[in-house]
């Protein structure tokens, strides 16, 4: 047969390793030789990378067929590597919609349920796993599992945010939503500062199902953690009738920046610049899907800006308990250690995941944008280090620098979760470049 | 319009791709492949993505006896039918064939001779209809005799110039004949080959070839740029061929 060579696979912040990436419409026989499986490469970190130089990752994104689709119910089937942006290209002209979104359309459904991602409506929905009513996984002694919260519940929920590590998930079963419109009425607010980010997230909740704050990371003082705050909730047909949403084409971003392009002084000047050109305070349009949900998508690839040396996000959860200064506190300790920021966003958290790995809980999230230098690690030490003193966590699906010292200590149901795989894979057959660097899996 | 249309191989790659943009116009579709229960999965996808119904059976390219019952289970089911594709076929790289002759076999018969036996049980019908479309995915391969690909193209190129023939034989009888020469292209079955420079995406096929029907041209090149590649190939003195890899 013939033999694939190795290339280069890449996590969204340009870390990789070699690996052979299969691809193919059956998963299920696929499967026998891959130890990972992977979707569209949307995961920032190492977590769809494979564990070995050389060894064989599923790509999945060729079977992405609708097995059912209830019209009535929005009850969905789909193979595991379907995308979200073709399912709601046959949803939104019959108005149903995701439950749950990340910030980007170019994710799979695999992918959706193995980081149980979250969306801007998480207080108010949960995570992606939440809605998720039936999974058909193929695991490692080579059976083919379905499981659900009553067959095979322990299954169910590792995989949930088990980041592809208890077997291949070959089909996603789960709800969509019905909506009134394909259009937001979004309203958008200039924050002082990030305790006022705090309070208006927290007052948002109860009036507007999606909500995040942009954050200006660099500017300190009294006024660290300043941004705007977008939130918004479906438009009726009249609204849309009213003040129909304008279309929007994707551009692309064709060459590499030069790492320099994204430097202190230009991501300064940029975040100023959309501080204060938001006036009014309050502003209110009704806007299109994307503009909404998919800000970044708007610019194919845009995480070339970052250049070769490619980027990381990290992205905490700090409990609710930890109380109302605590994003405050690692915005300071981040200007402290001086790693500039292109993006940053803060959301709220409503609940916690069905998963054992879920990463939500209820409290508040930041993600940053880190462009890697020499010192990212430390970096990353230091910010763990006052995210484990706040009770706090990281997200898998970003994380590309944590221990398994630190994960270990940061959560402690990773016990519970080490505890299923030993159950269903024994052997670790199923394990990944970060399952390695924070499981202990042999690399 | 309720174009109604019968794909042979639209489980995977190109076929499945061609399926969705018919199933994306609304046509009435009926499958014919070798596994049912992909067969049923296809067909739920495709009602899914548009398609105003599809029904399947049974029918594998290496089991003559199957085109008949088949075809006609399609065009009753149909009735009138505007285009049969067929995107079934066997692959495997020059390596591959030259070291198993069994499935040298098999591949020489399934893209040539089965192929070609299916298209005439095809032929005989839609000449009933005096009208219709015939799409077959013959292949670039079949241009010019090539190192790499001998035994596959020596099939494809068989095929081709029945397409060819056919065409000038029944234009003038209603039936439009489409031979679709595709370069290469990422699916499954060049999965592991290292993809040259125009390499091509199924769903760009699906839309020329969906265009090219459409216009009722005889010929498809798919990724357009292989029109021109393959004319260059084809200019190309024997010695040269000889020397060169591809
Ligand atoms: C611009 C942008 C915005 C984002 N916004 C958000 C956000 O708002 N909220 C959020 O939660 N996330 C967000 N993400 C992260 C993204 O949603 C997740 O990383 C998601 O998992 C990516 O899906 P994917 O198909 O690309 O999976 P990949 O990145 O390819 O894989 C991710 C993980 O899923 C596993 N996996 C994938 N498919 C399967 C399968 N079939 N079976 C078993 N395991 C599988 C892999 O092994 C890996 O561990 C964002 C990412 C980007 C690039």
């Amino acid at each position: 047969m013939r033999a694939p060579r190795p290339t280069r696979l890449q996590g969204w912040g340009r870390q990789s390793r070699l690996g052979i990436e299969r691809r193919g419409e059956d998963l299920e026989r696929l499967g026998a030789v891959a130890r990972l499986s992977r979707g569209l490469g949307r995961s920032y970190g190492d977590s769809s990378l494979p564990a070995a130089d050389g060894e064989i990752v599923l790509n999945t994104t060729l079977a992405d067929r609708i097995l059912a689709f209830d019209e009535a119910t929005g009850l969905v089937r789909a193979e595991a590597g379907l995308s979200l942006v073709d399912l709601h290209r046959i949803t939104l002209p019959k108005l149903m919609f995701s439950p749950v979104t990340p910030g980007t359309q170019f994710v799979t459904l695999g992918g959706m349920v193995a980081a149980d991602v979250h969306g801007k409506n998480q207080h108010t929905a949960g995570n992606f796993g939440d809605h998720v009513t039936k999974l058909r996984v193929r695991v490692a002694d080579g059976r083919v599992i379905e499981c659900s919260p009553d067959e095979h519940p322990d299954l169910f929920s590792a995989t949930i945010g088990g980041m592809g590590l208890t077997g291949h998930i070959l089909e996603v079963e789960f709800r969509l939503e019905r909506i009134p419109s394909a259009a937001i009425v979004q309203e958008s607010v200039r924050i002082a500062n990030v305790d006022e980010f705090q309070e208006e997230l927290e007052a948002s909740a109860k009036e507007w199902p999606f909500s995040m704050g942009w954050i200006d990371a660099i500017t300190g003082g009294a006024s660290l953690g300043r941004g705007v705050l977008y939130r918004g909730r479906w438009a009726t047909p009249e609204e849309v009738a009213g003040s129909p949403p304008r279309p929007r084409r994707a551009a692309q971003l064709p060459v590499d920046f030069p790492s320099w392009v994204l430097n202190p002084a230009s991501i300064r000047a940029f975040n100023a610049l959309k501080y204060h050109s938001h006036v009014p305070r309050v502003q209110r349009r009704v806007v299109g899907i994307e503009e909404l949900f998919y800000p970044l998508d708007a610019i194919h690839d845009w995480h070339r800006m970052y250049g070769a040396r490619g980027f990381t996000q990290y992205q905490c959860v700090l409990p609710r308990r930890a109380g109302k200064g605590s994003a405050r506190r690692v915005l300071t300790l981040l200007s402290n250690l001086g790693a500039a920021s292109f993006l940053c966003v803060i959301k709220d958290f409503g609940r916690e995941g069905r998963g054992i790995l879920s990463f939500p809980t209820p409290g508040i999230t930041l993600a940053i944008d880190i462009p890697i230098r020499p010192d990212t690690p430390d970096v990353v030490r230091a910010l763990n280090a006052l995210v484990l003193e706040l009770g706090g966590r990281v997200y898998l699906a970003k994380d590309s620098f944590t221990t398994a010292d630190e994960l270990a200590r940061m959560d402690p149901r990773v016990e519970e979760f080490q505890r299923v795989r030993e159950v269903w894979d024994p052997e670790r057959r199923f394990r990944s470049a970060q399952s390695v660097r924070l499981l202990g899996d042999s690399p | 319009m309720n174009e109604k249309v019968i794909v042979f191989g639209a489980t995977r790659g190109m076929g499945r791709a061609l399926a969705r943009a018919y199933a994306a116009r609304g046509a009435s579709l009926y499958l014919l492949g070798r596994n049912e229960a992909e067969l049923a999965r296809s067909a739920a996808d495709l009602v899914a993505r548009g398609a105003r119904d599809c029904g399947y059976v049974r029918c594998d390219l290496e089991d003559a006896r199957d085109f008949a019952p088949a075809l006609d289970a399609a065009f009753s089911a149909l009735g009138q039918v505007d285009v049969v594709a067929v995107t079934a076929g066997l692959f495997a790289t020059q390596e591959e064939l030259e070291k198993d002759r069994s499935l040298a076999v098999r591949v020489l018969q399934a893209d040539f001779t089965q192929t070609v036996l299916f298209c005439e049980e095809v032929k005989d019908r839609l000449l009933g209809q005096r009208r219709g479309a015939l799409v077959v995915f013959s292949s670039v391969a079949g241009e010019r005799g090539r190192k790499p690909v001998v035994l596959y193209g020596a099939a494809k190129a068989g095929l081709s110039r029945y397409l060819e023939g056919l065409d000038h034989r029944h234009r003038a009888d209603g039936l439009l004949v489409v031979a679709v020469k595709p370069g290469f292209v990422r699916t499954s079955m060049t999965e592991g080959l290292e993809p040259p420079p125009f390499a091509g995406e199924p769903d760009e096929v699906a839309r020329d070839v969906v265009r090219a029907v459409e216009r009722g041209l005889p010929e498809v090149y798919s990724p357009w740029p292989w029109r021109y590649v393959m004319g260059v190939i084809r200019a190309l003195p024997r010695a040269v061929m000889r020397r060169v890899k591809f």
